[in-house]
């Protein structure tokens, strides 16, 4: 499996050996760099595949962060998950990015994933002791989200840890999502070579874009 | 030496365009696809390109666009030889869908990719309706989001700009106006098919940048915009009616003079005998029928590809895409960046 995911500031790609006793991360880079996503994606995957020993025609499926994230970057994982799955033929799998780092966290207990919107705001989503999704993934100032919050034992994600005094959470140490992660979470639909679902990024907000009222006037 | 297959990927402004073009061994080029998904409806009650909405739209249309020019072209992506792609100038964001998809393609298939500057593009496509460019000719840019004047002395050796505009697009300028007069966006169609109804001379608006001590090659369209908003203004206030036919004729005298005036002087001070003329702006009717009159008259030879090849499209990105491979150029690495500002000069990124 190729694993990637471009949702928060780390590039990331890793290849995956999946089988019915779990997920075994045979390569990855990851790079954490806000804006060089568009720039590293493909030089990473290209990397842990020949580090891996394979080529892509290797692969068996491709799973892919679908976000929420800051929706420039997001948006490179998936089309570059998409371009791929298209030249090699091979199911494109989206996994909430969120349910990746809840994997990673392995707290055993209840679970925020945040992770950083940007504009002061974050990204989250809730799980249960099993690392099921609850709740979200929704966008909120970080001072909104206890109220809305089921109760949870601790906080992942680079959001948790941005807004610890906020959220009041202790924080687990599972920032990123890993390539592993991102394929567990898939696992199933994975082994059972389910349909994948539409490679539809979880963008949460609407384009910023104002209808023009009436006649523009250029002068007063 | 075979054929070889360049594939072309647009993505710098409102249209998800994949290209396919056939580079045979004497040079000759052959379009095989041309497959443009455009988001401009989805702009339309903005009244103009909104960056995030058009880079959703190139997400969702790039493997559909990409697979409908496969089967136009009757090939298979394996077929393909080399990737161009848009790597600057436009919108960063959806730049950043093209140029990520192109990386893909191009590590999935194992075949070089070439990151290459739109405005060039839009001079190559010409290459694919009138054949290979004289080794020196001057070329006119006017779309929506620009408005150029450059020497081009070989598409893949040099390209200098003489001149562009200090402000507006020309077909910005049609779109404010095309508002102004309560005509849908874009504005350049609509404007172009009232303004044959009207009287071009009928109001002189100003020509702009055209003094003797003005920049000779550059170009500017807000003045103009706002002389018809205050025209047409006036008019209101003294309760008369707007002759929105000759508003429109004389708003499309003004762009087209300028622009055929300039273009042809360039031609005239450099010694060049041939002009091109690209970009969405060169489909207006006017433009085009007053860049032949006066090029007939002053002995130059006028290109204009037609309009499908005008607009934003991935078919002339393979056409560069196919020049550059013709003339050897090395490919561009795989962290390959983005430049949403790429100036006109660079036509290949590395
Ligand atoms: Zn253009």
């Amino acid at each position: 499996m190729l694993a990637l995911d471009t949702a928060t500031p780390a590039v990331t790609a890793g290849v995956v050996d999946l089988t019915e006793d779990g997920a075994r991360l045979l390569a990855q880079r990851v790079t954490v760099n806000a804006k060089a996503h568009g720039e590293l994606l493909t030089p990473h995957l290209a990397e842990a595949l020949a580090e891996a020993g394979h080529a892509l025609s290797d692969l068996d499926a491709v799973v892919c962060g679908s976000g929420p994230g800051p929706f420039t970057g997001l948006r490179v994982g998936l089309v570059t998950a998409a371009a791929l799955g298209q030249v090699l033929n091979r199911p494109v799998y989206p996994v909430p990015t969120p349910d990746a780092i809840a994997l990673d966290a392995r707290t055993g207990a209840p679970l925020l994933v945040a992770t950083d919107a940007r504009r002061k705001e974050v990204y989250w989503a809730a799980y249960d002791a099993a690392g099921r999704r609850t709740d979200g993934p929704h966008v909120d100032r970080p001072a909104d989200v206890p109220a809305k919050l089921p109760a949870v034992a601790h906080a992942a994600g680079e959001g948790a840890r941005i807004y610890a005094d906020v959220l009041g959470l202790p924080v687990v140490d599972a920032v990123y999502p890993s390539p592993t992660s991102l394929v567990a979470a898939a696992a199933e639909e994975l082994l059972a070579k389910a349909r994948p679902a539409a490679l539809t990024p979880l963008y949460l907000r609407r384009p910023d874009a104002v209808e023009p009222t009436g006649r523009k006037r250029v002068t007063r | 030496m075979t054929d070889r297959l360049i594939l072309g990927i647009e993505s710098s402004c409102d249209e998800t365009g994949v290209g396919i073009v056939r580079l045979g061994p004497d040079g000759a080029l052959e379009l095989l696809a041309d497959q443009v998904a455009s988001s401009v409806e989805e702009h339309a009650r903005f009244g103009g390109v909104v960056p995030e909405v058009a880079s959703r739209a190139h997400l969702e249309a790039m493997v559909p666009t990409m697979r409908r020019a496969v089967e136009e072209a009757g090939v298979e992506l394996s077929d393909v030889d080399a990737i161009a792609v848009t790597a600057g100038p436009g919108l960063a964001g959806a730049l950043l869908v093209g140029v990520s998809a192109a990386k893909a393609y191009a590590a999935a298939l194992g075949k070089p990719l070439y990151g290459v500057n739109h405005l060039a593009g839009h001079v190559a496509a010409d290459t694919l309706q009138h054949g290979p460019l004289p080794a020196r000719c001057v070329a006119l840019l006017v779309s929506g989001g620009h408005s150029q004047l450059l020497l081009v002395e070989g598409l893949a050796e040099k390209i200098t700009e003489l001149g562009s505009t200090v402000d507006d697009a020309a077909g910005e300028a049609y779109d404010k106006v095309a508002r102004l007069l309560d005509l849908p966006y874009p504005g350049g169609p609509p404007i172009d098919r009232l303004a044959k109804t009207g009287d071009g001379c009928a109001i002189a608006f100003p020509r702009g940048l055209t003094g003797p001590r003005d920049a000779k090659y550059d170009f500017s369209f807000s003045g103009l915009k706002t002389s018809v908003a205050r025209w047409v203004e006036r008019r209101e206030r003294a309760g008369e009616e707007v002759p929105l036919a000759d508003v429109a004729a004389s708003f499309q005298e003004a762009v087209a003079d300028v622009l055929t005036a300039k273009a042809i002087r360039a031609c005239q001070d450099l010694g060049v005998d041939t002009l091109v003329i690209s970009g969405g702006v060169a489909a207006n009717s006017r433009l085009s029928g007053l860049a032949a009159e006066r090029c007939a008259a002053a002995g130059i030879e006028l290109r204009v590809p037609r309009p499908r090849l005008c607009t934003d499209n991935g078919a002339m990105i393979a056409a560069l895409g196919a020049h550059l491979v013709a003339a050897g150029a090395p490919p561009s690495p795989l962290d390959l960046s983005t430049v949403p500002g790429l100036p006109v000069g660079t036509v290949q990124l590395f």
